[in-house]
Formats: structure tokens, C-alpha cells, sequence
């Protein structure tokens, strides 16, 4: 009962981030590409609700930034700017869910002030803007991947399973040779075979197709286990008896019972893709420049002087961890029924 | 002759007795020509770390090509004239005089007398005549041997005497006394037989023993570690003395120490492992200069010669082959196009942004560093997407209702940047760059390549649209860029094997690099260059953008430490470095 409460809460909590990764436009104070070039690295935007002579505002406010004189940072706060912040405002215009516009932001600052919650990168892009934008990249890969490695592990792993003989020679041989391809060197391979400029759009797909194909061999192993025993059980036999097919058998009655480990790989491959997605991207073979995504963004912290001086640029590293965490909880709350039923 | 190597031969046995038996040494029997510096007198004593992003390939001057083996060439080896990194002027070195015949053709050496490689053994005019013949030789494969070829033909060496040389130009060749900066002496005594055998090759790899290994640089060759450092000592034979007559360098020690990245030397330096770090990034440098205090400089040297720019691939060799490249080329090829990519890059920011305002937007590809080429009447221009919009519509494009450009043909402007992924840099001008050409409706693609792959695809393949990429020259003089210029040359990136010049304006820059080569007067010679200056900013064949200043990290306690805009930055005067 504490378990299926926790994995309630986890589940939610997933919704919710992935819902927000959908209305990231709308999260989103700016477009995730505008360069807002006098302020690169700005630290994040401090919001006060009383100003300099001690004076209380109801409605939060941000001080206005200005250069300063060394032209690469931006100066403390400028105490004769105060700009309002206000909710449900107009701004650029971004695409929700790929096939409807909107302009309408959830909070902004008066012009000409800017709010730069988490800071800026080093061409003057809101990092704020940029990982909700990136989220939808980088949760929503891991999620398509899932299921493409699902789908082909539960098809073949049932095929070798069901039918044994020479079809389960031949998917558990070619399970191995998965098993054993290097992917990260496949996909440097697939990249080099395809033209120069790829389109984001293409980059995702590319992703989302190495990521999801290499990784249905450990599934659909588990998914052969489970038919292998299944099959023999009396149920099916019975069913069998009666003249049933084999393919509503397996519909029917086998593949019910396979439910349980997919969704337990579920939750622990869609972690595991979404390390792969930021880790090739961090690489510089994932999404490209400027589309974001959290592992290129985790990028720019390679390098040394990035690292020391600005702490917010460490935040896309940090948002991993606590996802990471919720999808390993998940994981082990789905398998501990398995466990104690072991 | 016979004398002097008889007076070797003594000179050798005295020392080894002297060693054994500790007899006082015998003084030489040719006086050394030592040249003497004027720098701060300084103590002997102590050791430098210098940290290289890569491990060099060889010890053998003839071979090495990449940067790494070259900076440790550049102190095991000395050269006949050197340019001296801080006026820029060529002055005495190996060769303590020279005289320039009056038709420029030849070129009489006087050389030092006396000194010896760092193996002890004489050098003289025999170790000239065979350092050339082997650079010459096509089968010795040594990227020198370009430098020595003017028009196609090979200059000529012969000895004059013992410490005499004459070189002979086959064609008069303005700043002919340049020629012979970096090229290292080499000792014929080690290298000749291997010469004659055709093992040159194998010659001098980085596990050579000290033994077999001499040059007439401030160090020699002490332990070599694999994939960690090359540890040089002070050659005891060198020939340059202070003010005092204190024999040069001042160091014992010079260790060049392998570190993959500037990411991975900065924290090095900072913990004290190192001591010169050459160059700093801007980025790096603002860091580091936060810890000053803690023992180290930073030093701006200011402009340097690297130009960053774009390129268009406005090679002929496409057409049919790549048949996409070949169609996107008529906008490459259309000044009006290049002149609205120019006009729309913003070249200010790039200098603020990428270069932390330690850099130079540039009109010219003569940067600000090289002040007695530069054509100071090319200045750059302000950003303006309107006035790129206006040349663009002038030319016959158009935007679609989205504000996307599209060419007269009505097809759609998309193309992609590339850019080396080792160059953060460059990306992120690339990055800025793309950003400014969306203004103008160009739908812009960066493409980070590895640095190989980069450049084949630039000099062999020509599979791409348009490259960031940097120059710099080793030399102020613009004999060195001959290849970029003419239309025939090596490195003519834009349009490479040329065998006649594909336009007007690069038959007339041809004609103009042609001239200036055998022109005497610096003053004509000026005035041709700052013609073809003028042409590339008028036909913009590169785009010119910015230009980074030379910044360099050292101990506060380094003395006689004077950075150079001319590579090598740090280590130029590195026989007068002292603690």
C-alpha cells in the first residue's frame, strides 16, 4: 500500500515536469535562441519586494541591469530602475506542442528590464528560458526512445519466446550483437554518414532512433523469460486446448503477463536514455547549437574559466539529479512487488 | 681547416682528461664570436615549465610540422638570421653580418667563429651548406624546402670558407635576409651518414639518447618521459653571453610538459606546476588575472597577427561533384551576397563577446599588430542589417512571408557554418555569426567538425558552404602569405588549383604579390600591398572578422619575461630568462 502511495507521487511528480516540458514556451519568460548580447553571463536576476529606502511593494520587482565597464559583466543592481513583475504577459511568440502559437508568457518584467532567473550564457541567452525549452529535448527523448526499444523488446522477445527453435536462435544471437555494439560509436558512425547540416528535427530523430534501436536487447531477453514460463502454464494450455490461435493466445494471454517488466524497464530505461541524450550532447553530437537541450547546455562547463566564475551555468547539471533520482525511485518501487513476490 | 679540427681533437682530449683528472680546461684555439645581449643580467640557476597542448612528433627539425615539435625545436636549434620577435627587424644570429649584392640576388654570410653545437663539435660553414642541401632535397619531404624555393626554383648554397657563405636567389627576392629565420642548423657530423643512407627520416625521434642528438639552441636534450614532458638542459656551448660576458641561458632546466587542453593547464598553473602558459584564451585570462596576486602575471601583448574570418567555397572543382554545393556557390560567388554577409556580421561583438574586448574587429586581413603593413585607411565598418538588406534586395533577392531570404532564382538562402570543434573560440563566433545572418532571412547551420576532418574537408574535399577559420602568419612580412594570394598558390583557400586566375581581381592581386616579391624599395613594396589589401576588402574573397590579441601567464618572479605578438609568444628570449 506505502509502495503504490510512493509510485503515486513519483508519477505525478513526472507528469507534472513532462506537462511543464510541454508548456515550456509558456514557463518560459523568453525565446530560448535570443541573444540579449550586452548581458552575457548576467548572474541570475535577484527579485525584491523592498527597494533601496526600505519601502515594501506588494508586487515583486527586479532592479534594471546595466554593462559595466569592463564590457563582459553586468553591474549589481541599478537602484534607479525598478521594474514591476507581472503575470500573464505578451512576448515572442513561441510554438506550444509543435502545432499552435502563442505570445502569452506566464511572468516578465516591465521593458526595458530584464529577468534573467538562473543567469545567462555566454551570448546573453536566458538560461531559465533555455532549460525549460531544453526539457522538451531531453525528457521527451528518453520517453520515445523507451518506447521504441519497448516495442521492438516485447515483439521480438515474445517472437523467441513463443515460437522457440530456430526464430529464438536467431533473435537471441542478434540480441547479443546489440548487446555488444558500442553506441556511442555508432552513432558517431550514423552521424558521419549523414549529410553535413542536420536540422534539429533530424538531430532528435537520430537520437531517439540509435538510442531506442540499440537498446531492445536487454528487454526483450526478460520479455523471452517471461513467455518461455508463461507458455507452459495451464491457463494456456487450456486456451490452446479450447482451439484458440496462437496469435490471440499471445495477445490475449501471454503478453498481459509481461505488463510488470515493461513497465519496470520502462522506468529503468527512460533514465538511462535521458543520461544518454545529455551525454552525447555534451559531446556536441546530440542537438546542435542553438536548440537546447540539458546536455549541451551542461556543455559550456568544460571549460575551466566557465566553471569557476559562473555558478549558474552548473544548473543544467543539477536539474539531472533530482529526475534522475525519481525515475531510479520509480524503478525500485515497480520492482519491489517483483521482489517480495520472489 | 685541418687546423681547427685538430685543434677539436685536442680540444675534446683535453676536456675528458680535464674531467677525469680535474686539469684546468684548454682554452679553444679559435676565439668564440659570442653575441652579446643586452638585456637585464640575470643569475644562473633553476628551472622553467612550460605546458604544451600536445606532445611534439619528432626531435628532427627537417620533419617536424606540428606546433608542439616546433616550440621544442625552436630552443634545441638556432638559425643563420633571426627575426627578432620584438622589433621585427632581422638581426645577427649564427651569421654575425651579411651583404646583400646590388642586384638582391646574393646574399654573402660571415659566420660566427668558434662556437660549438651542443654536443661540443665545431660549427661551421660545412654544417650550412649541408643543413641546405638536405631542406633542398625533394626526397627529405621537409615543409622547409617551400620557404627555400622562390618562383619554383631552389636558392643555392655554397661555402666560401670555413665560416663564409654565399647564397644565391634565383631571383632578386625583397626581405631575402628573412628567408633564413627558423631554419635550423643542422650538425653534419650526427646527421650526414643517415643523410646519405636515406634513414634521415628516422632520424632523431623523441627517444633519441641525448648523445646522438645536438643543436646550436640554448638547450639540449636531457629525458624524454612518454606522454608526459620532454626535460631539456642548459647547453654549455651556447653562443650568446650578457652584458657581463656570462655565458648563456641563465636556466639549467626546461621542461615542456604535455596537458591535453587550456582547461587542463589553468588549474596547473595555478597550483604552481607551471610556469609560462602561452597563450591564454580571453576567458582564461580574465580568470587567471582574478589570482594575480598569487605569484603570477598576466600579460596582454596586445594585437597579434591571427586573423579569424569566413570563407566561401568558391572552389571550381564542385561542379558535378558535389551538385548541392555547386548550386548554393552562385550566391558565394555574387559579391552582393558576401558584401551583405560582411555588412551584417557584427564584428564589435565578437571582439566584446568572444574576446572579452581583448581583440580587434578587423577590415584588412594585416591586423593592427603588424603596423608597418597595415593599410590604416581600411576601417572596419559598423554592423547594419538594413544596409545588408538593402544590398541584397539591390541584387534581386527576396524574403518570404515568414522574412525568410530567398535568392533571384526564388530558392531559399540556407547553408551551414563549419568551424573546428577544438576551437572554442571559433564556435562561438560561429554561434554569433549565424545569429546575425538569420537577421537577414539566411536560414545558417553551425557545424562543429573535428579539427581534421575540418580540414580536409577545406583542402582536399571542398565538401562544404562556408568555414571559420583563422590565419597567422609567422612573420609581419607578407612574403610569408604568398600561397593565400596567389591564385595559383597552395593555400588559395577559396578557390584552390587555380591554373589561371578564375577573375580580374585575382589575375591583379597575382600581379601585385608577384611585384612586391622583387621589389627593393619597403616603400613600393607598401604600396602594393596595401592595393591587394584594398582588392580583398573591396571582393571580400574572406570575410575578415576579428583578430585576438596575444595574451600569455607567467611567474611574477620570471624575469626578463617580455611576451612577443610573434610565435614563439613566451619563449623567444628564453636564454635570458632567469629566477
Amino acid at each position: 500500500m506505502r509502495h503504490k502511495k510512493t509510485i503515486r507521487w513519483l508519477v505525478g511528480f513526472l507528469l507534472l515536469l513532462h506537462l511543464a516540458a510541454l508548456l515550456a514556451g509558456f514557463l518560459a519568460p523568453y525565446s530560448p535562441t535570443t541573444q540579449e548580447r550586452e548581458f552575457p553571463y548576467a548572474a541570475p536576476t535577484r527579485i525584491h519586494f523592498v527597494d533601496g529606502s526600505g519601502h515594501f511593494h506588494l508586487r515583486p520587482f527586479v532592479y534594471g541591469v546595466e554593462q559595466s565597464s569592463s564590457d563582459s559583466q553586468i553591474s549589481a543592481d541599478h537602484l534607479a530602475n525598478v521594474h514591476s513583475l507581472r503575470f500573464m504577459v505578451p512576448g515572442e511568440r513561441y510554438p506550444v506542442a509543435g502545432w499552435w502559437k502563442s505570445n502569452l508568457h506566464l511572468f516578465g518584467v516591465d521593458a526595458p528590464g530584464k529577468l534573467f532567473l538562473l543567469g545567462t550564457d555566454g551570448y546573453g541567452r536566458d538560461q531559465f528560458s533555455r532549460l525549460w525549452f531544453g526539457s522538451q529535448i531531453s525528457l521527451v527523448t528518453p520517453l520515445v526512445a523507451t518506447v521504441i526499444s519497448l516495442g521492438m523488446g516485447v515483439t521480438l522477445g515474445a517472437m523467441a519466446g513463443f515460437w522457440g527453435g530456430w526464430v529464438d536462435e536467431l533473435i537471441m544471437r542478434m540480441a547479443e550483437l546489440f548487446v555488444a555494439i558500442p553506441w556511442l560509436y555508432l552513432l558517431f558512425a550514423v552521424r558521419a554518414a549523414l549529410p553535413l547540416s542536420i536540422s534539429p528535427v533530424g538531430a532528435f530523430l537520430l537520437l531517439v532512433t540509435v538510442i531506442g534501436t540499440v537498446g531492445w536487447a536487454r528487454p526483450a531477453r526478460l520479455i523471452r523469460s517471461v513467455v518461455l514460463t508463461t507458455r507452459q502454464q495451464d491457463f494456456v494450455l487450456a486456451a490452446r486446448a479450447a482451439g484458440a490461435t496462437s496469435g490471440s493466445i499471445l495477445w490475449q494471454h501471454i503478453l498481459p503477463q509481461t505488463w510488470g517488466v515493461v513497465v519496470t524497464q520502462a522506468a529503468i530505461l527512460i533514465p538511462q536514455y535521458l543520461l544518454a541524450e545529455v551525454t552525447l550532447s555534451f559531446l556536441g553530437i546530440g542537438v546542435p547549437e542553438p536548440t537546447p537541450s540539458w546536455g549541451n547546455m551542461a556543455g559550456s562547463v568544460q571549460q575551466y574559466s566557465i566553471l569557476t566564475s559562473y555558478w549558474w551555468m552548473l544548473i543544467p547539471v543539477i536539474v539531472i539529479i533530482p529526475v534522475m533520482y525519481v525515475y531510479d525511485r520509480l524503478a525500485a518501487a515497480l520492482h519491489e512487488p517483483v521482489k517480495s513476490s520472489a | 681547416m685541418r687546423k681547427l679540427r685538430l685543434s677539436f681533437l685536442l680540444y675534446v682530449l683535453a676536456g675528458a682528461v680535464a674531467q677525469g683528472f680535474a686539469l684546468p680546461p684548454i682554452v679553444h684555439a679559435t676565439p668564440e664570436e659570442l653575441l652579446i645581449t643586452h638585456n637585464s643580467v640575470g643569475r644562473r640557476g633553476g628551472r622553467v615549465v612550460v605546458s604544451q597542448h600536445a606532445e611534439a612528433k619528432t626531435l628532427n627539425p627537417v620533419l617536424a610540422v606540428d606546433r608542439p615539435s616546433r616550440e621544442v625545436l625552436g630552443v634545441l636549434n638556432a638559425d643563420l638570421i633571426h627575426i627578432n620577435r620584438l622589433t621585427h627587424q632581422t638581426e645577427s644570429a649564427l651569421a654575425k653580418s651579411w651583404k646583400v649584392s646590388r642586384d638582391g640576388k646574393q646574399y654573402t654570410l660571415q659566420l660566427r667563429r668558434g662556437i660549438r653545437f651542443s654536443d661540443g663539435e665545431p660549427f661551421d660553414s660545412q654544417d650550412v651548406t649541408f643543413s641546405f642541401q638536405v631542406y633542398l632535397d625533394e626526397k627529405s619531404n621537409s615543409s622547409q624546402r617551400d620557404l627555400l624555393m622562390i618562383e619554383g626554383k631552389p636558392i643555392a648554397v655554397a661555402a666560401l670558407g670555413p665560416y663564409a657563405v654565399r647564397v644565391t636567389l634565383p631571383q632578386p627576392y625583397a626581405a631575402g635576409d628573412r628567408l633564413f629565420d627558423g631554419i635550423a642548423m643542422l650538425p653534419r657530423h650526427l646527421l650526414e651518414q643517415g643523410y646519405r643512407e636515406g634513414k634521415l627520416g628516422q632520424a632523431w625521434p623523441l627517444t633519441v639518447t641525448p648523445a646522438q642528438i645536438a643543436g646550436l639552441g640554448p638547450f639540449r636534450v636531457k629525458k624524454y618521459t612518454p606522454g608526459q614532458q620532454i626535460a631539456l638542459e642548459r647547453n654549455p656551448h651556447y653562443w650568446k653571453a650578457d652584458s657581463k660576458g656570462n655565458r648563456l641561458p641563465y636556466l639549467d632546466e626546461l621542461v615542456f610538459l604535455v596537458l591535453a587542453n587550456e582547461d587542463a593547464e589553468a588549474p596547473r598553473f595555478e597550483a604552481g606546476d607551471t610556469d609560462i602558459l602561452s597563450p591564454v584564451g580571453a576567458k582564461l585570462f580574465e580568470v587567471l588575472g582574478k589570482d594575480a596576486s598569487q605569484g603570477s602575471r598576466l600579460q596582454d601583448a596586445g594585437p597579434g597577427l591571427e586573423y579569424n574570418f569566413l570563407l566561401f567555397n568558391m572552389n571550381d572543382d564542385v561542379a558535378g561533384r558535389l551538385p548541392e554545393i555547386a548550386r548554393e556557390q552562385k550566391w558565394f560567388k555574387d559579391l552582393a551576397f558576401r558584401e551583405a554577409v560582411s555588412q551584417a556580421t557584427n564584428r564589435e561583438d565578437v571582439v566584446r563577446l568572444v574576446y572579452l574586448a581583448r581583440g580587434t574587429a578587423l577590415a584588412s586581413h594585416v591586423t593592427p599588430g603588424n603596423r608597418a603593413w597595415m593599410d590604416s585607411r581600411l576601417q572596419p565598418r559598423p554592423a547594419s542589417t538594413e544596409h545588408a538588406r538593402k544590398v541584397l534586395a539591390s541584387a534581386g533577392y527576396g524574403w518570404s512571408s515568414e522574412g525568410l531570404l530567398h535568392d533571384p532564382a526564388g530558392q531559399m538562402v540556407e547553408f551551414s557554418i563549419l568551424v573546428s570543434s577544438s576551437n572554442q573560440q571559433r564556435t562561438h563566433m560561429a554561434n554569433l555569426i549565424q545569429e546575425d545572418l538569420k537577421k537577414l532571412g539566411m536560414q545558417v547551420s553551425v557545424v562543429p567538425l573535428e579539427f581534421r576532418s575540418f580540414v580536409q574537408r577545406v583542402m582536399q574535399t571542398h565538401n562544404y558552404e562556408i568555414a571559420v577559420m583563422g590565419f597567422a602568419s609567422g612573420d609581419t612580412d607578407p612574403n610569408g602569405e604568398m600561397n593565400f594570394w596567389l591564385s595559383s598558390g597552395s593555400n588559395h583557400l577559396w578557390n584552390l588549383g587555380q591554373k589561371k586566375p578564375a577573375t580580374d581581381w585575382e589575375a591583379e592581386i597575382d600581379v601585385l604579390m608577384q611585384k612586391q616579391l622583387t621589389a627593393r624599395d619597403p616603400k613600393a613594396r607598401k604600396k602594393l600591398y596595401d592595393r591587394v589589401q584594398q582588392i580583398v576588402a573591396e571582393q571580400l574573397p574572406i570575410v575578415v572578422i576579428a583578430s585576438p590579441h596575444i595574451l600569455v601567464g607567467s611567474k611574477l618572479k620570471l624575469k626578463n619575461f617580455e611576451p612577443a605578438i610573434l610565435a614563439p609568444y613566451a619563449l623567444h628570449n628564453v636564454e635570458e630568462l632567469f629566477w
